[in-house]
C-alpha cells in the first residue's frame, strides 16, 4: 500500500479550533496616545483571511499626518517612561507577558485567521515565544547597568518600528519588548495584511495599564512605514522585511543620528552530510522550508545534500511531503496553511515558473488546494544549479531547491555563495565536522541537527545583506541603548 | 673635518597594498607640506583602481587572518608595537611635522600611539568572552553566540590626528580578524605611509592592512560603493561626504560607523571593536541519555 492510499483510507476527521474565541470588531482605529482614533484623512483598508478571502475587519489606514501625531505622542511619553525606575518598567512588561499568556488561545486563533498559518504553529510556536520574549526583556529593565554597555546606559528616545506579516505578533514582541525595557517609547507599523494582532496588543497595553503614548500602533501601507522611518523626531529605526526595502531604509537614514537595525531576507542552506540520520534530517528539512509555508526569512530554502545520499534522502523527503496536510489553518491537524496574500502568491508562482523555465525539475505531492483563498502546494526542485534564480532569490514560500555537493569544502562554498547570510543548517553525526562547518558558514544563526529553533535569550540576525544588528538576548539590548562612552556608540 | 652639510637621503613614500609598496597605478602624486607649508614629500595620489586593488588584496588576506588564532593575532599586533618603539624617533619627527607639534608633544602622541597598539593587541583573545557566550535557551540545546569579523573594512582615517587617530581606528578593525583598506589623512599621510613599513616588518600578513594616500573623497567613493567591502568607518569624512558615502554603502548593506567626536587621547571603549563584529549563534541539540542515564 502506498502512502497516498494509507492517508485516503485513514482520513482525519476535521478538528477545528473555535473561531468564536477571537472576537473581531467590524472596524479598528489607529492606536495613538492610548486611544483608538481614525486616520487624519479618514482612509481605511480591509484585512482579509487569506484562507477564505473573507473580510475580517476594516482598519484605519495611517498616513504621514498620523505618523507625526504618533511620534509626538511617543515623544511626550518618553520623558516619564524613561525616567521610571527600571524595576517599574519591568513590572509593566511582566504584566504584558502574563496577559499574553492568559489570552494566548484567543491571540493564536486571531493570528491564524489574519495570517493564514496553521493554528498548530500559532498555538505552539508564535504565542509561547511572544510571551517568553516579553518575560525575558522584562527582567532586563532594572539590570541594564550590568548588560555590558557601560554604567547607566541611556535609552535613545522614540523608536520607529516596521514589521512584516509572516510572524505578526512575534515580530511585534521582538521589537517592542527590548525597546520598552530599555526605556524607549514606540511607534510600530504592522504589515497591511496582518494588522489585527497588533491592534489586540494595543488592548493588552490598556489592560496592563501601560502609560498612554508609550506604545502607538499605526496600521498602514509602505508609505506610512517610510514616513515613520524618515520622521526627524525618530531616534531609532528597526525594520524586519525585504532586503530591497532594507537598503532603501539605510539610504533614508544616511547622514542622520538615527540608530538602525535591519532584519532582512535570506536564502538559508540546509546541508545534509552522508552520515546524517536521514529520518531526523527529513523532519528538519520539512520544518526548515515548510514551517509557516516557507514564509520565513531564515527558511532553509536551499537543500545541499551530499551526492552519495541524494537518492535515498529525496525518496524519504517526498514520502514525508506526501503526508503533509494542507488546508483549513484553524484545523488542529493542518500542517500547511494559506499563503498570506494574493501578492505573495503571485510572487511565489512567478519564481516557480521561472525555475521550471530555467530547466529545474519541479515536484509536488498530490495535494488538493481549497477553492477560495491563497494556496501553494509544497514544492521541491531538483536539478538545480547555483545560477538558477530559484537558488539565488528569496522565494518566501513553500519551495525547496535541492543542490548537491561532494566534499565539505564544496558544501561550505555553495552555502556561502549568496549575498544573504541569515541562517544555515548542518546535519551530520560527526561533532567535529559540525563545528568546522559552522565555523566557516557566513550566517548569523546556524542550526546543527535541528532547524528553525528560536528563543528570547538567543541573538538572531544576519551577516551581509541579511541586515545588521541582533534581536534577542543581551545582544538585543544594544540596538536600543546609547552607551555612556562615546567610543562605544555605534 | 670641515662641517660640510651632508645632503640627506629622502624617502619616496609609497602605497602599501597586498604586502607590497607600489606607486599609484595612476602615476600621480601630490605635495605634502608641514604645518608651515614647507615641502615634506610627494605622496601617491591614489586612484579608484588603487582602491579596488587594495580591496582585492584585503579580501585575499581575510581567510588567513580571520582564521588565525586570537593568540597569534595578539602576538602579531604586539610585534607591531615593538617595531614602532624602535622607530619612535622617526615617528616623533613625522608627527611633529604633520601636526605642527613641538618635539615633546609629538613624542607624547607617539608614545600614546604605541600604547594604543599594545592595548588592542591584548584584546584579540578577550573580546569573544566579553561579547559572546552561552545562551540559556528553554530547551534541550547548547546555544552559543560568538563574535566573528565582518570581513573587509574600509577605514577613512581621521584627518587631524594623523598617527594616534589612525592607529585608534585601524588597530580595533584588525584585532578582531577583519582586514582593512585604510585611507590616510589627506593633508598628513606620511605617518600612515611609514606605519605601513612597520606593518610590513611585523609579521602582519600582506593584505591584512592596505594603506592608500590621496584625496579622501576620491578614494572613499569607490570603497563605499564596492560590493566586496563589508563595512566602512567614516571617521575621516566630513558631514557631507559621510552622508554621501553612507548612501552608497547601503547598496550592499555595509556596516557603517558614522563620524563622531572622539578624543583619541582617552582610553577607548570597545565600541570600535564591536562595530565590525558579527554575532554567530549556533544551536546544538544536547540529546538525552535516556531512562537509564541521568540527563535530567
Amino acid at each position: 500500500m502506498t502512502m497516498e492510499n494509507v492517508s485516503s483510507v485513514f482520513e482525519y476527521a476535521p478538528a477545528p479550533e473555535s473561531r468564536a474565541i477571537a472576537d473581531i470588531a467590524p472596524s479598528y482605529g489607529l492606536f495613538i496616545d492610548g486611544e483608538f482614533v481614525e486616520a487624519a484623512d479618514g482612509k481605511v483598508f480591509k484585512t482579509v483571511s487569506p484562507s477564505t478571502e473573507e473580510v475580517l475587519s476594516e482598519i484605519a489606514q495611517a498616513g504621514s499626518e498620523d505618523v507625526d501625531r504618533a511620534v509626538k505622542a511617543a515623544r511626550r511619553a518618553f520623558e516619564k517612561w524613561s525616567a521610571l525606575p527600571g524595576a517599574e518598567r519591568a513590572k509593566y512588561l511582566f504584566r504584558i507577558a502574563r496577559i499574553i499568556q492568559e489570552r494566548s488561545r484567543e491571540l493564536a486563533v486571531l493570528e491564524t485567521l489574519d495570517n493564514g498559518k496553521p493554528i498548530k504553529e500559532t498555538r505552539d510556536a508564535d504565542l509561547p515565544l511572544v510571551a517568553a520574549h516579553f518575560f525575558y526583556y522584562a527582567g532586563w529593565a532594572d539590570k541594564l547597568d550590568h548588560a555590558g554597555y557601560g554604567a547607566n546606559p541611556r535609552p535613545l528616545g522614540v523608536a520607529g518600528q516596521v514589521i512584516p506579516w509572516n510572524f505578526p505578533l512575534l515580530m511585534l514582541a521582538w521589537k517592542i519588548a527590548p525597546a520598552l525595557a530599555t526605556g524607549n517609547t514606540v511607534v510600530l507599523k504592522p504589515a497591511e495584511t496582518t494588522p489585527l494582532s497588533a491592534l489586540f496588543f494595543a488592548d493588552i497595553c490598556r489592560q496592563a495599564g501601560l502609560p498612554k503614548g508609550v506604545v502607538n500602533i499605526l496600521p498602514g501601507y509602505g508609505d506610512a512605514g517610510a514616513a515613520l522611518i524618515a520622521h526627524p523626531d525618530v531616534n531609532k529605526v528597526a525594520f524586519t522585511g525585504s532586503t530591497a526595502v532594507g537598503k532603501e531604509i539605510a539610504r533614508t537614514v544616511a547622514g542622520t543620528r538615527k540608530k538602525v537595525t535591519l532584519e532582512l531576507g535570506g536564502k538559508g542552506a540546509n546541508i545534509v552530510f552522508d552520515d546524517a540520520p536521514i529520518d531526523q534530517a527529513v523532519e528538519g528539512i520539512v520544518n526548515g522550508i515548510f514551517f509557516n509555508q516557507g514564509q520565513v526569512c531564515c527558511a532553509g530554502s536551499r537543500l545541499l545534500v551530499q551526492e552519495s545520499i541524494q537518492e535515498e534522502l529525496l525518496e524519504s523527503l517526498k514520502r514525508r511531503l506526501s503526508t503533509l496536510r494542507l488546508g483549513d489553518p484553524l484545523d488542529k491537524n493542518t500542517d500547511i496553511g494559506a499563503i498570506n496574500s494574493e501578492e505573495q502568491l503571485t510572487r511565489i508562482t512567478s519564481l516557480v515558473e521561472q525555475g521550471e523555465a530555467e530547466g529545474a525539475e519541479r515536484w509536488s505531492p498530490a495535494c488538493e488546494l481549497p477553492e477560495s483563498g491563497y494556496w501553494f502546494a509544497p514544492t521541491l526542485f531538483t536539478n538545480v544549479t547555483q545560477a538558477h534564480r530559484i537558488a539565488r532569490d528569496e522565494i518566501f514560500g513553500p519551495v525547496l531547491s535541492v543542490l548537491t555537493f561532494r566534499t565539505p569544502d564544496e558544501a561550505v562554498a555553495k552555502a556561502n555563495n549568496t549575498p544573504y547570510g541569515l541562517s544555515a543548517g548542518i546535519w551530520t553525526e560527526k561533532g567535529s565536522r559540525i563545528l568546522a562547518v559552522a565555523n566557516k558558514l557566513r550566517a548569523g544563526v546556524v542550526w546543527s541537527n535541528t532547524f528553525n529553533k528560536f528563543d528570547p535569550t538567543s541573538p538572531f540576525g544576519g551577516y551581509k545583506e541579511s541586515g545588521f544588528g541582533r534581536e534577542g538576548g543581551r545582544h538585543g539590548l544594544e540596538a536600543y541603548l546609547a552607551p555612556s562612552s562615546p567610543e562605544g556608540e555605534r | 673635518m670641515n662641517a660640510v652639510d651632508r645632503l640627506n637621503v629622502l624617502k619616496t613614500y609609497k602605497l602599501y597594498v597586498g604586502g607590497k609598496f607600489p606607486r599609484s597605478e595612476s602615476g600621480r602624486v601630490y605635495e605634502v607640506t608641514d604645518s608651515k607649508g614647507k615641502w615634506l614629500a610627494n605622496a601617491p595620489l591614489s586612484s579608484r583602481k588603487d582602491a579596488r586593488d587594495a580591496v582585492v588584496a584585503a579580501r585575499k588576506a581575510f581567510g588567513g587572518w580571520s582564521g588565525a588564532t586570537a593568540y597569534n593575532r595578539g602576538q602579531v599586533l604586539y610585534r607591531v608595537a615593538e617595531m614602532l618603539e624602535g622607530r619612535r624617533d622617526q615617528f616623533v619627527r613625522e608627527v611633529a611635522d604633520a601636526e605642527g607639534l613641538s618635539k615633546s608633544k609629538a613624542a607624547a602622541v607617539v608614545d600614546a600611539t604605541i600604547d594604543r597598539w599594545v592595548w588592542y593587541a591584548g584584546w584579540t583573545d578577550k573580546i569573544a568572552q566579553v561579547v559572546g557566550g552561552g545562551n540559556p535557551v528553554a530547551g534541550p540545546f547548547f546555544n552559543l553566540s560568538s563574535p566573528e569579523p565582518t570581513g573587509v573594512v574600509a577605514v577613512l582615517a581621521p584627518q587631524e590626528s594623523s598617527f594616534l587617530g589612525l592607529v585608534s581606528v585601524l588597530a580595533p578593525v584588525i584585532a578582531t580578524g577583519n582586514t582593512a583598506v585604510v585611507v590616510a589623512s589627506e593633508k598628513s599621510p606620511l605617518p600612515a605611509l611609514s606605519l605601513a613599513e612597520v606593518l610590513a616588518t611585523s609579521d602582519v600578513p600582506g593584505g591584512v592592512v592596505n594603506v592608500l594616500s590621496g584625496r579622501t573623497a576620491e578614494i572613499a567613493a569607490p570603497l563605499a560603493a564596492h560590493q566586496d567591502v563589508n563595512a566602512i568607518d567614516l571617521a575621516g569624512a566630513d558631514e557631507a561626504l559621510a552622508k554621501e558615502l553612507e548612501i552608497a554603502a547601503a547598496d550592499n548593506l555595509k556596516r557603517v560607523l558614522r563620524p563622531q567626536p572622539v578624543d583619541y587621547a582617552e582610553t577607548p571603549g570597545i565600541g570600535r571593536l564591536t562595530a565590525f563584529l558579527e554575532t554567530k549563534t549556533v544551536w546544538h541539540p544536547t540529546g538525552s541519555l535516556g531512562a537509564s542515564g541521568s540527563s535530567y
